[in-house]
């Protein structure tokens, strides 16, 4: 199980280094996609109690919803809107992959040096858990297109939730099925808002959305 | 129970309005609605409900405190809307006064969760629902808002919910404590607390909920949001939701006072606080738009709590008072601003001139409000400013208190330049008059005004009795 969690783990930080250098607006969705899937899968391997009913009501609720209906959200905006590739963005690919590159190491050298809590089974959930929340936030900055952003939302957040696993059984299940609902309403308010956008500017550059500024 | 009906009976009012038909009818579920809520409170300032839910409901003089000042905002908007949905026919309207709802079921969530992960999901739910309302008026600036809106407010959150995690993580191991994130368990725990990932928490949670709060420098979507909201959002936004979310951050706050970090936390808040500050001066000087000018007011007003909070507990008094002040008066604010921005059609300088000959009710509580934000007596934000200073003075912190009478003037003055254009002078004779006064829509700001010029003269024994339990919550560890 030991391995199996440290697999996975490795394999979500690959996804996101891969998002970083990806250009197809449905190959981001389908990565992240896959992304959510490890997630919904690792409880199971990381914990003592791996197969406990609630981890995997837990576990199934995390896999059907980041790896199904929120990609499913996102692809049928990119079909109403027509559009298939993300422009230049503002960071170009190989910078950003060398910029993740050098993210995952400073989450390293930064969880070496925090107290890290007894009782976690794999030393690898912290600086993993690190490194994805710094590349989300480094493709919501740097990307222009509204739909990578919210991509990059998306990592932003499933960095989140590997960290939220470290404690996930101390914190009752009522909050993660909040966390999870509000996740999902998110970015299903920021796929209309995608939409409204769509069709108010032909576009969704958020380069664009320009006018408001001192 | 109590709780129940508290978060419930709003949220069951939002799906009422998004199942009603008729948009004659719709907008009076609102007054309703709110009506109920504050009735319940009412009932809870007679005697405050017991803990339920092993400890996750419970209502402390904090959370009464932002919970009143919530619903009383929301009752006075609620009435102002039924007139202004009527105006804004051309919109359809469910789903706006469904959202009005959802956030006032959120908002009384945050307010009476004793948990750091429920008071997360009620903050996050109060945050998407606004979306629709920044949204309301469909077109291209309101849509430009409504992202970075959506985007600033994602992202912030989301670094909440790293800071909550934190805090649960700082109080490992777990063994026989209960759950490590209500607060009551963290309180008590204070002591064994491990410092390096307490003190990430409160980073954390200070960056996120800041964010929310508006706070320089994450303030940067609160311009472009209030400008584009109808005033009337702006008002719900300004006076309620931030306070929730400053009410996050003292949750906070108040554990790591506990945990004896209270220097560390306090240190920061000045830091906050005089940077707002200073950057709400910036950029209120020389704004033509008097509803962004009125959102850098906001950015001001949070840096004051921030700082007040900083300065110990007569600073957290003042601060606590300033909350309730700061949220009435930037009631009146918003709503005439939403009342001037209809005569004339425009919300700059260019375009509102001379509004007292237009809208002269309107006009003069825009007036009276503007006065009232910047500190003059006597309206009672004077009162808790100064309480502010003497927190300042008394501390021998005289480079702050030196700052946050600078900063003060500075913004006085720029903001001044703006509603004086704007009030005074005579209309462009081409700009043909669009809406006038109407009585509902005055009668909102008027009894804002009031409440502002009362408790400016005035403040009840029973008001400081609850200030004062609230403030000694924030300073229980602090010898």
């Amino acid at each position: 199980m030991e391995q199996l969690s440290q697999l996975l783990l490795a394999f979500i930080v690959f996804l996101s280094l891969y998002l970083l250098g990806s250009s197809s607006l449905t190959g981001c969705v389908k990565i992240v996609a896959l992304q959510g899937m490890c997630l919904g899968l690792l409880p199971l391997t990381i914990h003592e109690q791996g197969f406990h009913p609630r981890a995997l009501a837990l576990a199934a609720g995390m896999f059907l919803l980041k790896g199904f209906v929120i990609p499913r959200v996102l692809l049928y905006a990119i079909r109403e809107v027509k559009i298939r590739r993300e422009v230049e963005p503002m960071i170009g690919y190989t910078p950003s992959l060398l910029l993740g590159a050098f993210l995952i190491g400073v989450s390293f050298v930064i969880s070496e040096r925090l107290p890290v809590p007894a009782g976690l089974r794999s030393s690898l959930l912290i600086p993993v858990s690190l490194a994805t929340i710094m590349m989300g936030m480094l493709m919501m900055i740097s990307r222009i297109k509204a739909l990578t952003q919210v991509v990059g939302y998306l990592v932003f957040e499933n960095g989140i939730y590997l960290f939220g696993l470290s404690i996930s059984y101390e914190i009752p299940w009522l909050i993660e099925m909040g966390v999870l609902l509000d996740v999902f309403v998110a970015v299903f308010v920021m796929g209309i808002v995608i939409n409204h956008i769509a069709r108010a500017f032909d576009s969704i550059s958020t380069e664009k959305l320009t006018s408001l500024s001192d | 129970m109590i709780y129940l009906f508290l978060v419930g009976v709003p949220f069951v009012a939002g799906l009422v309005a998004l199942a009603v038909g008729s948009d004659e009818r719709r907008p009076w579920i609102l007054p309703v609605g709110c009506a109920i809520h504050s009735s319940i409170i009412v009932a809870c300032w007679r005697n405050l409900p017991e803990p339920a839910v092993s400890g996750w409901f419970y209502i402390d003089a904090l959370g009464l405190l932002v919970l009143s000042l919530s619903s009383a905002l929301f009752l006075v908007c609620s009435v102002y809307c039924l007139e202004y949905l009527r105006l804004r026919q051309e919109r359809t309207e469910r789903l706006f006064t469904a959202c009005l709802c959802f956030i006032l079921g959120a908002v009384s969530l945050v307010c009476v969760s004793r948990h750091m992960g429920l008071l997360w999901v009620g903050m996050e739910a109060a945050t998407l629902a606004a979306a629709p309302l920044v949204h309301f008026n469909h077109n291209e600036k309101s849509l430009e808002a409504t992202w970075k809106y959506l985007m600033m407010g994602s992202l912030g959150i989301g670094l909440a919910l790293l800071g909550t995690f934190f805090l649960a993580l700082s109080a490992l191991p777990y063994e026989g404590h209960g759950d490590p994130l209500v607060i009551d368990t963290l309180l008590t725990r204070a002591g064994t607390l491990s410092v390096p990932w307490l003190k990430g928490a409160f980073i954390f949670l200070l960056v996120g909920y800041g964010t929310k709060m508006g706070l320089a420098p994450l303030h940067s979507w609160k311009p472009d949001t209030y400008g584009e909201a109808p005033g009337v959002a702006g008002a719900i936004l300004a006076g309620v939701v931030t306070s929730c979310a400053f009410l996050g951050l003292l949750r906070a706050f108040q554990i790591c006072a506990a945990a004896g970090l209270s220097e560390f936390a306090q240190g920061l808040f000045v830091l906050m606080g005089l940077l707002s500050m200073a950057t709400a001066a910036a950029f209120i000087i020389g704004q033509r738009d008097f509803k962004r000018m009125l959102a850098y007011s906001s950015v001001e007003h949070m840096g004051i709590l921030a700082l007040g909070v900083g300065l110990g507990p007569a600073g957290t008094f003042a601060a606590l008072l300033h909350l309730i002040n700061n949220g009435l008066t930037k009631g009146v604010l918003f709503l005439t601003a939403g009342n001037i921005h209809r005569a004339f059609g425009g919300k700059t300088m260019d375009h509102a001139h001379g509004a007292l000959r237009r809208v002269p009710v309107s006009a003069t509580l825009f007036l009276l409000g503007f006065v009232a934000i910047t500190g003059s007596p006597p309206f009672a934000p004077f009162v808790s400013e100064f309480g502010v200073l003497r927190a300042a003075v008394n501390g021998d912190r005289f480079g702050v208190a030196l700052g946050f009478v600078g900063l003060l003037a500075i913004i006085f003055i720029g903001m001044a330049t703006t509603v004086l254009s704007v009030v005074y002078g005579v209309p462009n004779k081409d700009s043909k008059v669009v809406h006038g006064d109407s009585p509902l829509m005055i009668a909102a700001p008027l009894v804002f005004m009031a409440a502002v010029i009362f408790l400016g003269l005035w403040l009840p024994d029973w008001l400081t009795a609850v200030v004062g339990n609230a403030a000694k919550l924030l300073n229980r560890g602090a010898s």
